[in-house]
Protein backbone atom coordinates (compact mmCIF):
# COMPACT_ATOMS: atom_id res chain seq x y z
CA UNK A 1 0.00 0.00 0.00
CA UNK A 2 2.54 2.42 1.10
CA UNK A 3 4.97 1.96 -2.19
CA UNK A 4 1.51 2.23 -4.20
CA UNK A 5 0.95 5.65 -2.52
CA UNK A 6 4.77 6.65 -3.11
CA UNK A 7 4.29 5.35 -6.83
CA UNK A 8 1.15 8.11 -7.04
CA UNK A 9 3.29 10.40 -5.61
CA UNK A 10 6.40 9.91 -8.09
CA UNK A 11 3.71 10.09 -10.63
CA UNK A 12 1.96 13.11 -9.57
CA UNK A 13 5.32 15.31 -9.05
CA UNK A 14 6.28 14.27 -12.46
CA UNK A 15 3.31 15.07 -13.98
CA UNK A 16 3.41 18.36 -12.46
CA UNK A 17 6.55 19.18 -13.44
CA UNK A 18 6.33 18.78 -16.96
CA UNK A 19 2.90 20.42 -16.44
CA UNK A 20 4.54 23.30 -15.61
CA UNK A 21 7.79 23.08 -18.23
CA UNK A 22 5.01 22.97 -21.17
CA UNK A 23 3.27 25.81 -19.32
CA UNK A 24 7.06 27.73 -19.31
CA UNK A 25 7.82 26.63 -22.60
CA UNK A 26 4.58 28.05 -24.12
CA UNK A 27 6.35 31.64 -22.91
CA UNK A 28 8.88 31.04 -25.91
CA UNK A 29 5.61 32.00 -27.30
CA UNK A 30 4.90 35.59 -24.83
CA UNK A 31 8.75 36.60 -25.88
CA UNK A 32 8.27 36.12 -29.41
CA UNK A 33 4.84 38.13 -29.94
CA UNK A 34 6.16 40.70 -26.95
CA UNK A 35 9.05 41.25 -29.69
CA UNK A 36 7.30 40.56 -32.76
CA UNK A 37 4.73 43.81 -31.69
CA UNK A 38 7.46 45.58 -30.22
CA UNK A 39 9.72 46.45 -33.51
CA UNK A 40 8.83 48.14 -36.64
CA UNK A 41 7.14 46.07 -39.50
CA UNK A 42 10.21 45.85 -41.02
CA UNK A 43 12.18 43.95 -38.60
CA UNK A 44 9.21 41.42 -37.82
CA UNK A 45 10.39 38.22 -39.71
CA UNK A 46 13.71 38.39 -38.32
CA UNK A 47 12.65 38.44 -35.05
CA UNK A 48 10.56 35.90 -35.20
CA UNK A 49 12.97 33.90 -36.82
CA UNK A 50 15.33 34.77 -33.62
CA UNK A 51 12.99 33.48 -31.13
CA UNK A 52 11.97 30.18 -32.47
CA UNK A 53 15.72 29.22 -34.23
CA UNK A 54 17.05 30.90 -30.43
CA UNK A 55 14.69 28.09 -28.37
CA UNK A 56 15.61 25.47 -30.35
CA UNK A 57 19.27 25.80 -29.93
CA UNK A 58 19.01 26.33 -26.23
CA UNK A 59 17.28 22.98 -26.57
CA UNK A 60 19.74 21.25 -28.18
CA UNK A 61 22.84 22.82 -26.00
CA UNK A 62 21.51 22.29 -22.92
CA UNK A 63 20.81 18.60 -24.02
CA UNK A 64 24.41 18.34 -25.23
CA UNK A 65 26.35 19.72 -22.14
CA UNK A 66 24.17 22.83 -20.17
CA UNK A 67 22.58 20.54 -18.18
CA UNK A 68 25.61 18.43 -17.39
CA UNK A 69 27.54 21.71 -16.53
CA UNK A 70 24.87 22.97 -14.12
CA UNK A 71 23.63 19.61 -12.28
CA UNK A 72 26.67 16.81 -13.46
CA UNK A 73 25.81 13.47 -14.95
CA UNK A 74 26.96 12.66 -18.57
CA UNK A 75 26.92 14.48 -21.12
CA UNK A 76 23.86 14.22 -23.90
CA UNK A 77 22.13 13.27 -21.07
CA UNK A 78 23.99 9.92 -21.09
CA UNK A 79 21.95 7.82 -18.81
CA UNK A 80 18.87 9.51 -18.51
CA UNK A 81 16.68 7.17 -20.12
CA UNK A 82 16.95 4.33 -17.40
CA UNK A 83 14.08 3.96 -14.82
CA UNK A 84 14.82 1.85 -11.38
CA UNK A 85 11.69 1.59 -9.84
CA UNK A 86 13.49 0.16 -6.95
CA UNK A 87 15.60 3.21 -6.24
CA UNK A 88 12.08 4.93 -6.50
CA UNK A 89 10.78 3.38 -3.64
CA UNK A 90 13.77 3.56 -1.50
CA UNK A 91 14.16 7.40 -2.02
CA UNK A 92 10.76 8.18 -1.32
CA UNK A 93 10.37 6.03 1.70
CA UNK A 94 13.55 7.51 2.77
CA UNK A 95 12.57 10.80 2.73
CA UNK A 96 8.81 10.13 3.77
CA UNK A 97 6.03 11.77 2.13
CA UNK A 98 6.80 15.51 3.46
CA UNK A 99 10.87 15.47 2.49
CA UNK A 100 12.68 16.32 -0.78
CA UNK A 101 10.48 15.13 -3.95
CA UNK A 102 11.37 12.26 -6.17
CA UNK A 103 10.40 12.94 -9.68
CA UNK A 104 12.04 11.10 -13.19
CA UNK A 105 14.82 12.97 -13.48
CA UNK A 106 13.90 13.33 -17.43
CA UNK A 107 11.36 15.42 -16.32
CA UNK A 108 13.77 17.43 -14.18
CA UNK A 109 15.70 17.91 -17.56
CA UNK A 110 12.27 19.25 -19.44
CA UNK A 111 12.05 21.88 -16.87
CA UNK A 112 14.92 23.07 -16.95
CA UNK A 113 15.69 23.17 -20.72
CA UNK A 114 12.71 25.55 -21.08
CA UNK A 115 14.62 27.77 -18.15
CA UNK A 116 17.42 28.14 -20.47
CA UNK A 117 15.55 29.39 -23.31
CA UNK A 118 13.83 32.18 -21.37
CA UNK A 119 17.13 33.41 -20.63
CA UNK A 120 18.41 33.10 -24.46
CA UNK A 121 14.49 35.04 -25.24
CA UNK A 122 15.52 38.36 -22.83
CA UNK A 123 18.74 39.08 -24.99
CA UNK A 124 16.83 38.51 -28.58
CA UNK A 125 14.56 41.74 -27.34
CA UNK A 126 17.13 44.30 -26.15
CA UNK A 127 19.36 43.68 -29.56
CA UNK A 128 16.55 43.75 -31.81
CA UNK A 129 16.59 45.62 -35.32
CA UNK A 130 20.02 46.05 -36.07
CA UNK A 131 21.61 42.45 -35.21
CA UNK A 132 23.05 39.74 -37.23
CA UNK A 133 20.84 37.36 -37.28
CA UNK A 134 23.75 34.54 -37.75
CA UNK A 135 25.87 36.45 -34.90
CA UNK A 136 23.30 36.32 -32.70
CA UNK A 137 22.64 32.41 -33.62
CA UNK A 138 25.81 31.44 -32.30
CA UNK A 139 25.97 33.33 -29.47
CA UNK A 140 22.96 31.43 -28.23
CA UNK A 141 25.08 28.65 -28.36
CA UNK A 142 27.67 29.98 -26.08
CA UNK A 143 24.80 31.19 -23.86
CA UNK A 144 22.77 27.85 -23.32
CA UNK A 145 26.00 25.52 -23.69
CA UNK A 146 27.88 27.48 -21.34
CA UNK A 147 27.89 30.49 -19.51
CA UNK A 148 23.97 30.09 -18.20
CA UNK A 149 24.75 26.24 -17.01
CA UNK A 150 27.53 27.70 -15.00
CA UNK A 151 26.33 30.20 -12.92
CA UNK A 152 23.43 27.50 -13.25
CA UNK A 153 25.51 25.70 -11.42
CA UNK A 154 26.62 28.06 -8.73
CA UNK A 155 23.29 28.61 -7.56
CA UNK A 156 20.60 25.74 -8.13
CA UNK A 157 23.60 23.36 -8.71
CA UNK A 158 24.99 23.88 -5.20
CA UNK A 159 28.70 24.21 -6.74
CA UNK A 160 31.44 26.49 -5.48
CA UNK A 161 31.96 29.61 -7.68
CA UNK A 162 35.44 28.14 -9.39
CA UNK A 163 36.09 26.27 -6.08
CA UNK A 164 36.59 29.48 -4.06
CA UNK A 165 32.93 30.35 -2.31
CA UNK A 166 29.43 29.10 -1.94
CA UNK A 167 26.78 30.97 -2.45
CA UNK A 168 24.35 29.08 -0.81
CA UNK A 169 26.97 29.05 2.46
CA UNK A 170 26.59 32.66 2.07
CA UNK A 171 22.68 32.80 2.63
CA UNK A 172 21.84 33.32 -1.23
CA UNK A 173 18.49 32.29 -2.70
CA UNK A 174 17.04 32.71 -5.79
CA UNK A 175 13.38 30.17 -5.84
CA UNK A 176 12.53 30.61 -9.50
CA UNK A 177 15.28 32.29 -11.22
CA UNK A 178 14.94 36.32 -10.18
CA UNK A 179 18.54 36.82 -10.89
CA UNK A 180 19.84 33.34 -12.24
CA UNK A 181 17.16 33.21 -15.16
CA UNK A 182 16.10 37.26 -15.72
CA UNK A 183 19.43 39.38 -14.59
CA UNK A 184 22.03 36.74 -16.50
CA UNK A 185 19.12 36.91 -19.44
CA UNK A 186 19.50 41.11 -18.83
CA UNK A 187 23.55 40.88 -18.07
CA UNK A 188 24.18 39.02 -21.88
CA UNK A 189 21.81 41.60 -23.39
CA UNK A 190 23.82 44.31 -21.62
CA UNK A 191 27.14 43.26 -22.82
CA UNK A 192 25.41 43.08 -26.28
CA UNK A 193 23.70 46.44 -26.84
CA UNK A 194 26.98 48.34 -25.17
CA UNK A 195 28.82 46.52 -28.55
CA UNK A 196 26.46 47.06 -30.96
CA UNK A 197 25.26 50.59 -30.10
CA UNK A 198 21.99 52.35 -30.71
CA UNK A 199 19.23 51.72 -33.64
CA UNK A 200 19.86 54.56 -36.13
CA UNK A 201 17.46 57.57 -35.82
CA UNK A 202 16.97 56.98 -31.79
CA UNK A 203 19.26 59.39 -30.38
CA UNK A 204 19.73 62.99 -31.78
CA UNK A 205 23.11 64.45 -31.46
CA UNK A 206 21.89 66.54 -28.32
CA UNK A 207 20.93 63.94 -26.33
CA UNK A 208 17.00 64.05 -27.62
CA UNK A 209 15.47 60.32 -27.17
CA UNK A 210 13.43 60.19 -30.32
CA UNK A 211 10.28 57.54 -30.29
CA UNK A 212 10.53 54.51 -32.68
CA UNK A 213 7.06 52.86 -32.43
CA UNK A 214 6.13 49.41 -32.30
CA UNK A 215 4.68 47.90 -35.40
CA UNK A 216 1.89 45.86 -33.63
CA UNK A 217 0.83 46.32 -30.15
CA UNK A 218 -2.05 43.78 -29.97
CA UNK A 219 0.83 41.14 -30.52
CA UNK A 220 3.02 42.57 -27.50
CA UNK A 221 -0.16 42.56 -25.63
CA UNK A 222 -1.09 38.80 -26.40
CA UNK A 223 2.62 38.51 -25.98
CA UNK A 224 2.88 39.91 -22.12
CA UNK A 225 -0.86 37.89 -21.52
CA UNK A 226 1.08 34.74 -22.53
CA UNK A 227 4.34 35.21 -20.63
CA UNK A 228 1.79 36.07 -17.29
CA UNK A 229 -0.05 32.88 -17.56
CA UNK A 230 3.79 30.86 -18.36
CA UNK A 231 4.94 32.39 -15.40
CA UNK A 232 2.70 30.16 -13.54
CA UNK A 233 4.65 27.43 -14.45
CA UNK A 234 7.68 29.44 -13.64
CA UNK A 235 7.40 30.25 -10.64
CA UNK A 236 4.60 27.14 -10.02
CA UNK A 237 6.66 24.57 -11.27
CA UNK A 238 9.87 25.66 -8.79
CA UNK A 239 8.62 24.68 -5.84
CA UNK A 240 9.65 21.58 -7.77
CA UNK A 241 6.60 19.20 -6.14
CA UNK A 242 2.73 19.21 -5.47
CA UNK A 243 3.05 15.17 -3.81
CA UNK A 244 1.57 16.61 -0.39
CA UNK A 245 -0.43 18.92 1.43
CA UNK A 246 1.88 21.18 2.70
CA UNK A 247 3.75 21.56 -0.85
CA UNK A 248 0.24 22.21 -2.54
CA UNK A 249 -0.71 25.06 -0.22
CA UNK A 250 2.39 26.13 -1.13
CA UNK A 251 2.06 25.86 -5.18
CA UNK A 252 -1.09 27.75 -4.57
CA UNK A 253 0.29 30.16 -2.36
CA UNK A 254 3.34 30.85 -5.22
CA UNK A 255 0.58 30.82 -8.15
CA UNK A 256 -1.79 33.70 -5.81
CA UNK A 257 1.43 35.74 -5.47
CA UNK A 258 2.75 35.26 -8.66
CA UNK A 259 -0.66 37.01 -10.31
CA UNK A 260 -1.03 39.21 -7.00
CA UNK A 261 2.57 40.52 -8.20
CA UNK A 262 2.03 40.92 -11.65
CA UNK A 263 -1.14 43.05 -11.35
CA UNK A 264 0.49 45.48 -8.79
CA UNK A 265 3.35 46.02 -11.42
CA UNK A 266 0.69 46.48 -13.74
CA UNK A 267 -0.68 49.51 -12.00
CA UNK A 268 1.90 50.72 -10.87
CA UNK A 269 3.41 51.51 -14.03
CA UNK A 270 0.43 53.12 -15.21
CA UNK A 271 -0.43 55.25 -13.31
CA UNK A 272 3.97 56.48 -12.90
CA UNK A 273 2.94 56.59 -16.88
CA UNK A 274 -0.22 58.53 -16.77
CA UNK A 275 1.86 61.59 -13.96
CA UNK A 276 5.18 61.30 -15.96
CA UNK A 277 3.93 61.70 -19.63
CA UNK A 278 -0.04 62.83 -19.07
CA UNK A 279 -1.15 59.08 -20.76
CA UNK A 280 -1.41 55.49 -20.73
CA UNK A 281 1.50 54.45 -21.84
CA UNK A 282 0.54 51.26 -22.90
CA UNK A 283 3.99 49.41 -23.44
CA UNK A 284 4.81 51.15 -20.23
CA UNK A 285 2.12 48.74 -18.99
CA UNK A 286 2.73 45.91 -20.37
CA UNK A 287 6.13 46.23 -19.25
CA UNK A 288 5.07 47.01 -15.93
CA UNK A 289 2.72 43.72 -15.72
CA UNK A 290 6.30 41.65 -16.90
CA UNK A 291 8.62 43.68 -13.65
CA UNK A 292 5.62 42.97 -11.24
CA UNK A 293 6.44 38.76 -12.27
CA UNK A 294 9.96 39.30 -12.13
CA UNK A 295 10.05 41.21 -9.17
CA UNK A 296 7.75 38.25 -7.24
CA UNK A 297 10.19 35.19 -8.70
CA UNK A 298 13.21 35.53 -6.90
CA UNK A 299 10.76 34.55 -3.53
CA UNK A 300 7.00 33.63 -4.46
CA UNK A 301 6.12 31.43 -1.56
CA UNK A 302 6.76 33.58 1.34
CA UNK A 303 5.26 36.84 1.33
CA UNK A 304 1.58 37.35 2.11
CA UNK A 305 -0.78 38.30 -1.19
CA UNK A 306 -0.67 41.89 0.25
CA UNK A 307 2.99 41.84 0.33
CA UNK A 308 3.50 40.53 -3.27
CA UNK A 309 1.46 42.68 -4.53
CA UNK A 310 3.40 45.43 -3.28
CA UNK A 311 6.51 44.16 -4.29
CA UNK A 312 5.25 43.68 -7.61
CA UNK A 313 4.41 47.47 -7.79
CA UNK A 314 7.89 48.58 -6.98
CA UNK A 315 9.08 46.54 -9.79
CA UNK A 316 6.25 48.31 -12.06
CA UNK A 317 7.70 52.04 -10.85
CA UNK A 318 10.97 50.96 -10.66
CA UNK A 319 10.94 49.44 -14.46
CA UNK A 320 9.50 53.20 -15.90
CA UNK A 321 12.27 54.74 -14.49
CA UNK A 322 14.69 52.75 -15.38
CA UNK A 323 13.40 52.64 -19.07
CA UNK A 324 13.74 56.62 -19.30
CA UNK A 325 17.49 56.53 -17.41
CA UNK A 326 18.89 53.78 -19.65
CA UNK A 327 17.40 55.71 -22.64
CA UNK A 328 19.32 58.89 -20.78
CA UNK A 329 22.34 57.17 -21.23
CA UNK A 330 21.78 56.17 -25.17
CA UNK A 331 21.51 52.08 -24.05
CA UNK A 332 19.04 51.07 -26.92
CA UNK A 333 16.65 48.46 -25.40
CA UNK A 334 13.88 48.85 -28.03
CA UNK A 335 11.67 46.15 -25.71
CA UNK A 336 12.95 47.39 -22.37
CA UNK A 337 14.25 43.94 -21.48
CA UNK A 338 17.53 45.08 -19.60
CA UNK A 339 15.08 46.69 -17.50
CA UNK A 340 12.22 44.83 -17.08
CA UNK A 341 14.41 41.17 -16.56
CA UNK A 342 17.59 43.29 -15.27
CA UNK A 343 17.08 46.26 -12.61
CA UNK A 344 13.85 44.73 -11.86
CA UNK A 345 15.72 41.32 -11.07
CA UNK A 346 18.13 42.73 -9.01
CA UNK A 347 15.15 44.63 -7.14
CA UNK A 348 13.51 40.60 -6.80
CA UNK A 349 16.88 39.11 -5.50
CA UNK A 350 17.23 42.30 -2.40
CA UNK A 351 13.45 41.96 -2.06
CA UNK A 352 14.06 37.51 -0.87
CA UNK A 353 15.54 38.50 3.23
CA UNK A 354 12.69 40.85 3.99
CA UNK A 355 10.17 37.91 3.83
CA UNK A 356 12.21 34.80 4.14
CA UNK A 357 14.72 34.77 7.30
CA UNK A 358 16.88 32.23 6.13
CA UNK A 359 18.26 34.36 3.57
CA UNK A 360 20.69 37.21 4.20
CA UNK A 361 20.76 40.60 2.00
CA UNK A 362 24.53 40.26 1.96
CA UNK A 363 24.40 36.69 0.50
CA UNK A 364 21.81 38.28 -2.22
CA UNK A 365 23.96 41.46 -3.08
CA UNK A 366 27.19 38.87 -3.34
CA UNK A 367 24.93 36.63 -5.61
CA UNK A 368 23.72 39.12 -7.78
CA UNK A 369 27.12 40.23 -8.24
CA UNK A 370 28.52 37.11 -8.98
CA UNK A 371 25.77 36.24 -11.68
CA UNK A 372 26.00 39.73 -13.02
CA UNK A 373 29.62 39.85 -13.26
CA UNK A 374 30.11 36.15 -15.11
CA UNK A 375 27.67 36.58 -17.62
CA UNK A 376 28.20 40.10 -18.36
CA UNK A 377 32.04 39.50 -18.42
CA UNK A 378 31.74 36.06 -20.38
CA UNK A 379 28.64 37.32 -22.84
CA UNK A 380 31.41 40.97 -23.49
CA UNK A 381 33.97 38.45 -24.70
CA UNK A 382 31.86 36.25 -26.82
CA UNK A 383 30.22 39.06 -28.42
CA UNK A 384 33.72 40.98 -28.79
CA UNK A 385 35.07 37.55 -30.79
CA UNK A 386 31.95 37.53 -33.07
CA UNK A 387 32.21 41.06 -33.48
CA UNK A 388 35.38 41.15 -34.84
CA UNK A 389 35.35 37.56 -36.62
CA UNK A 390 32.18 38.05 -38.28
CA UNK A 391 30.89 41.89 -37.49
CA UNK A 392 27.55 41.47 -34.89
CA UNK A 393 25.84 44.59 -36.93
CA UNK A 394 24.03 44.94 -40.06
CA UNK A 395 25.56 47.61 -42.75
CA UNK A 396 23.43 50.68 -42.68
CA UNK A 397 21.49 49.92 -45.71
CA UNK A 398 20.27 46.60 -44.60
CA UNK A 399 19.10 48.54 -41.33
CA UNK A 400 16.94 50.97 -42.95
CA UNK A 401 16.00 48.59 -45.58
CA UNK A 402 14.87 46.65 -42.74
CA UNK A 403 16.28 43.04 -41.71
CA UNK A 404 13.72 41.07 -42.95
CA UNK A 405 14.86 41.16 -46.47
CA UNK A 406 18.42 41.57 -45.29
CA UNK A 407 18.72 38.41 -43.74
CA UNK A 408 15.17 36.52 -44.33
CA UNK A 409 14.52 37.41 -47.79
CA UNK A 410 10.79 38.21 -46.59
CA UNK A 411 8.67 40.84 -45.48
CA UNK A 412 6.53 39.35 -42.55
CA UNK A 413 3.06 41.84 -44.43
CA UNK A 414 4.03 41.30 -48.34
CA UNK A 415 1.95 43.64 -49.99
CA UNK A 416 3.01 44.66 -53.45
CA UNK A 417 3.62 41.19 -54.38
CA UNK A 418 2.34 38.92 -57.72
CA UNK A 419 0.47 35.82 -57.27
CA UNK B 1 -19.53 74.15 -64.30
CA UNK B 2 -17.65 73.82 -61.79
CA UNK B 3 -15.19 71.40 -59.28
CA UNK B 4 -15.78 72.34 -56.11
CA UNK B 5 -12.33 70.26 -53.88
CA UNK B 6 -13.08 70.00 -50.37
CA UNK B 7 -10.55 68.96 -47.66
CA UNK B 8 -12.54 68.18 -44.52
CA UNK B 9 -11.95 66.45 -40.79
CA UNK B 10 -13.22 63.20 -41.48
CA UNK B 11 -15.62 62.78 -38.86
CA UNK B 12 -17.92 65.49 -40.80
CA UNK B 13 -17.63 63.19 -43.58
CA UNK B 14 -21.27 61.94 -43.24
CA UNK B 15 -22.89 65.21 -42.39
CA UNK B 16 -21.23 66.95 -45.43
CA UNK B 17 -22.78 64.48 -47.79
CA UNK B 18 -26.07 64.72 -45.90
CA UNK B 19 -26.10 68.47 -46.48
CA UNK B 20 -25.04 67.92 -49.75
CA UNK B 21 -28.01 65.17 -50.92
CA UNK B 22 -30.59 67.94 -49.13
CA UNK B 23 -29.69 70.43 -51.98
CA UNK B 24 -30.02 67.57 -54.71
CA UNK B 25 -26.00 67.36 -55.42
CA UNK B 26 -26.49 64.13 -57.13
CA UNK B 27 -22.64 62.46 -56.85
CA UNK B 28 -19.44 63.24 -54.64
CA UNK B 29 -16.03 61.39 -54.88
CA UNK B 30 -14.41 60.51 -51.82
CA UNK B 31 -10.80 60.19 -50.55
CA UNK B 32 -8.60 59.53 -47.79
CA UNK B 33 -5.69 62.12 -48.12
CA UNK B 34 -2.98 63.40 -45.57
CA UNK B 35 -1.54 66.62 -45.44
CA UNK B 36 -0.52 69.47 -43.59
CA UNK B 37 -1.98 73.36 -42.92
CA UNK B 38 -1.78 75.60 -40.09
CA UNK B 39 -2.76 72.77 -37.90
CA UNK B 40 0.66 71.61 -38.61
CA UNK B 41 0.73 67.97 -37.36
CA UNK B 42 0.43 66.39 -33.96
CA UNK B 43 2.94 65.04 -31.11
CA UNK B 44 2.07 61.23 -30.33
CA UNK B 45 3.62 59.56 -27.63
CA UNK B 46 6.11 56.23 -27.06
CA UNK B 47 7.49 54.73 -23.98
CA UNK B 48 7.68 58.92 -22.46
CA UNK B 49 9.39 59.94 -26.00
CA UNK B 50 7.26 62.23 -27.89
CA UNK B 51 6.84 62.47 -31.54
CA UNK B 52 5.52 64.42 -34.44
CA UNK B 53 3.44 63.25 -36.73
CA UNK B 54 4.03 65.77 -39.49
CA UNK B 55 1.02 64.71 -42.02
CA UNK B 56 -2.54 64.31 -40.49
CA UNK B 57 -5.65 62.20 -42.14
CA UNK B 58 -8.19 64.39 -44.17
CA UNK B 59 -11.19 63.56 -46.22
CA UNK B 60 -11.14 65.20 -49.40
CA UNK B 61 -14.53 65.37 -51.36
CA UNK B 62 -14.65 66.10 -55.34
CA UNK B 63 -18.29 67.62 -56.26
CA UNK B 64 -18.37 68.61 -59.94
CA UNK B 65 -21.18 70.72 -60.18
CA UNK B 66 -23.75 73.53 -62.58
CA UNK B 67 -22.67 77.24 -61.84
CA UNK B 68 -25.75 78.33 -61.16
CA UNK B 69 -25.75 75.68 -57.48
CA UNK B 70 -22.35 76.78 -57.07
CA UNK B 71 -22.96 79.25 -53.96
CA UNK B 72 -25.26 77.09 -52.16
CA UNK B 73 -22.65 73.74 -52.51
CA UNK B 74 -20.14 75.37 -50.77
CA UNK B 75 -22.38 76.98 -48.15
CA UNK B 76 -23.66 73.64 -47.72
CA UNK B 77 -20.20 72.47 -47.06
CA UNK B 78 -18.62 75.03 -45.12
CA UNK B 79 -21.62 74.46 -42.69
CA UNK B 80 -21.60 71.15 -42.03
CA UNK B 81 -17.84 70.85 -41.74
CA UNK B 82 -17.50 73.40 -39.38
CA UNK B 83 -15.73 72.95 -35.74
CA UNK B 84 -15.02 76.30 -35.27
CA UNK B 85 -11.57 74.55 -34.47
CA UNK B 86 -7.72 74.84 -36.03
CA UNK B 87 -8.08 72.02 -39.15
CA UNK B 88 -11.57 72.42 -40.22
CA UNK B 89 -9.95 72.14 -43.68
CA UNK B 90 -10.42 74.41 -46.85
CA UNK B 91 -12.29 74.49 -50.31
CA UNK B 92 -11.29 74.88 -53.61
CA UNK B 93 -13.10 75.61 -56.72
CA UNK B 94 -11.96 75.29 -59.97
CA UNK B 95 -13.49 75.46 -63.73
CA UNK B 96 -14.49 72.55 -65.23
CA UNK B 97 -14.35 72.49 -68.61
CA UNK B 98 -16.24 69.54 -70.05
CA UNK B 99 -18.22 66.58 -68.35
CA UNK B 100 -19.11 63.44 -70.08
CA UNK B 101 -21.38 60.23 -68.34
CA UNK B 102 -19.61 57.26 -70.17
CA UNK B 103 -22.75 55.12 -70.08
CA UNK B 104 -24.73 57.48 -72.56
CA UNK B 105 -22.39 59.60 -74.00
CA UNK B 106 -24.49 63.13 -72.49
CA UNK B 107 -21.50 66.03 -71.93
CA UNK B 108 -22.00 69.17 -69.81
CA UNK B 109 -24.83 70.05 -67.21
CA UNK B 110 -26.54 66.68 -68.16
CA UNK B 111 -23.80 64.75 -67.38
CA UNK B 112 -23.09 65.81 -63.92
Amino acid sequence: MENQIFELQYAMDTFYFLVCGALVMWMAAGFAMLEAGLVRAKNTTEILTKNVALFAISCIMYLVCGYAIMYGGGIFLDGIEAFDLAGVLSASAENGFDGDSVYSGASDFFFQVVFVATAMSIVSGAVAERMKLWAFLVFAVFMTGVIYPLEGSWTWGGADVFGMYNLGDLGFSDFAGSGIVHMAGAAAALAGVLLLGARKGKYGPNGEVHAIPGANLPLATLGTFILWMGWFGFNGGSVLKLGDAANAHSVAMVFLNTNAAAAGGAVAALIVGRILFGKADLTMLLNGALAGLVAITAEPSTPTPLLATLFGAAGGVLVVFSILTLDKLKIDDPVGAISVHGVVGLLGLLLVPVTNADVSFSGQIIGAATIFIWVFVASLIVWGILKAVMGIRVSEEDEYEGMDIADCGMEAYPEFVKG
Amino acid sequence: MKLVTAVIKPFKLDDVREALSEIGVQGITVTEVKGFGRQKGHTELYRGAEYVVDFLPKVKIEVAIAESSLDQVIEAIAKAANTGKIGDGKIFVTTLEQAIRIRTGETGEDAI
